[in-house]
């Protein structure tokens, strides 16, 4: 079985980072992802991201990806099936092997939050979507919902302008709060866009295809598509056994140095309990918790 | 080459004429779980080999083709015989979801 410094787990920004710095503190490391990119990858516009100022997601992420291959650092795109702790070291299980490392830094990111209406599973590649960039050529001249009020939803209705006849934005608050005033601007001055505050998808109707969406107000609106960009949940099965702390919400509790409750396991990214989810702070937490990993193997041996 | 790649060109031979089993594989440059699945599938192609034939299309160059399956979502892996939509899988799957929804396809053949 192979042995490593540091296992990441995840292929993010901040699992991506941490990678980034571990090499360059010549730590043995493997990085082991499902996803290529984690969640920033499907980002259609990056413009926050500091020395670029417009950018794909999936474009940002392969350069981080071309970072970290320069540095030789083994990424190996499977899927972790089990964390377990033994002794001082750790035991990772993926679907082809397994491996032990000295230090985990789980950067698991976060799973697309879904809807939980009736229709939208139904209508699944026929009308809902959660990968505006993936899927907005598709919705020409056609009238679109975008539901969500974050940096994320407010880009992707953005983009869908530029193909759809009419987008509709659909958030259940009374103001866009949690957005950037940039992409508010960009949005209200939008003629293709119309913005539907204190208001909720319930149920997505269609034949083959989407075609009405009624509304918690009762109204119903013809679309063909929509767009579900109502953020995201920590993706945290994996670490279920390991007794980690975590916030009511299911973040994971890290400390200034990215170090969980349990020995050896740093945390980073989506997953933990900070308050700001960009790929900046991502990156800043990886490359925290690939320092102190550094710190304490040089402390341990 | 183990995978086809379709285009307006080639799409009656290698499609509506063919008698058998095609996986088509619809994706585009700027999707990011296209790009993460698209190696995966090439890699099935080589372990399916006269079982299935593996093809892909760009929803990029090839709209009209597109639509034609009435594609609104991708990735969208489509199963078809002689021609016909058999089965369709939308969305990212993972390398085991992925075999062993086509082996199911080829267990019910």
């Amino acid at each position: 079985m192979k042995t490593y410094d540091v296992i990441i787990i995840g292929g993010g920004p901040a699992g991506l980072t941490a990678a980034i710095y571990s090499a360059r503190y010549q730590l043995k490391t493997l990085v082991l992802s499902k996803d290529m990119g984690g969640i920033a990858a499907t980002a259609h516009k990056i413009c926050n991201y500091p020395s670029y100022t417009d950018i794909s997601g999936m474009q940002l992420m392969l350069k981080f990806i071309a970072q970290v291959e320069d540095l030789k650092v083994p990424i190996n795109y499977e899927e972790v099936l089990e964390i377990s702790r033994k002794k001082h070291e750790f035991l990772v299980k993926s679907v082809k092997a397994e491996y032990k490392a000295k230090k985990i830094i789980f950067t698991g990111g976060a799973v697309r939050q879904k809807l939980n209406v009736p229709g939208e599973k139904e209508f699944l590649g026929k009308g809902v979507s959660y990968c505006a960039t993936c899927d907005a050529t598709f919705f020409k001249d056609k009238t679109v919902a975008v539901v969500g009020g974050s940096d994320a939803a407010l880009t992707a209705a953005l983009l869908l302008s530029e193909y759809a006849k009419r987008v509709y934005i659909i958030y259940r608050k009374d103001k866009f709060f949690r957005a950037e005033p940039t992409w508010i601007e960009l949005v209200e001055k939008n003629k293709k866009i119309k913005i539907i505050f204190n208001d909720e998808i319930t149920e997505i109707k269609g034949d083959n295809f989407v075609t009405e969406i009624t509304l918690k107000s009762n109204k119903a609106q013809k679309v063909q598509g929509v767009f579900i960009e109502i953020g995201s949940t920590p993706k945290l099965t994996l670490i279920d056994d390991l007794n980690v702390r975590k916030t009511d919400r299911g973040y994971i509790l890290t400390d200034d140095h990215q170090k969980t409750n349990v020995e050896g396991l740093l945390a980073a990214g989506d997953i933990t309990n900070k308050p700001l989810k960009q790929i900046v702070t991502a990156a800043a937490q990886g490359a925290t918790a690939a320092y102190t990993a550094y710190e304490e193997i040089k402390h341990d041996d | 080459m183990a995978v086809v790649h379709l285009n307006q060109k080639n799409f009656t031979d290698e499609i509506l004429t063919d008698q058998g089993l095609t996986i088509v594989d619809f994706w585009a440059s700027w999707c990011g779980p296209c790009q993460l699945m698209g190696p995966v599938f090439e890699e099935l192609s080589e372990e399916y080999k006269g079982k299935i034939k593996f093809a892909k299309l760009s929803t990029e160059e090839e709209p009209a083709l597109a639509s034609q399956f009435k594609i609104q979502g991708i990735p969208s892996l489509v199963v078809l015989k002689g021609g016909k939509e058999i089965n369709r899988i939308v969305g990212f799957a993972p390398r085991p979801v992925l075999k062993q929804k086509i082996d199911s396809v080829l267990e019910n053949i």
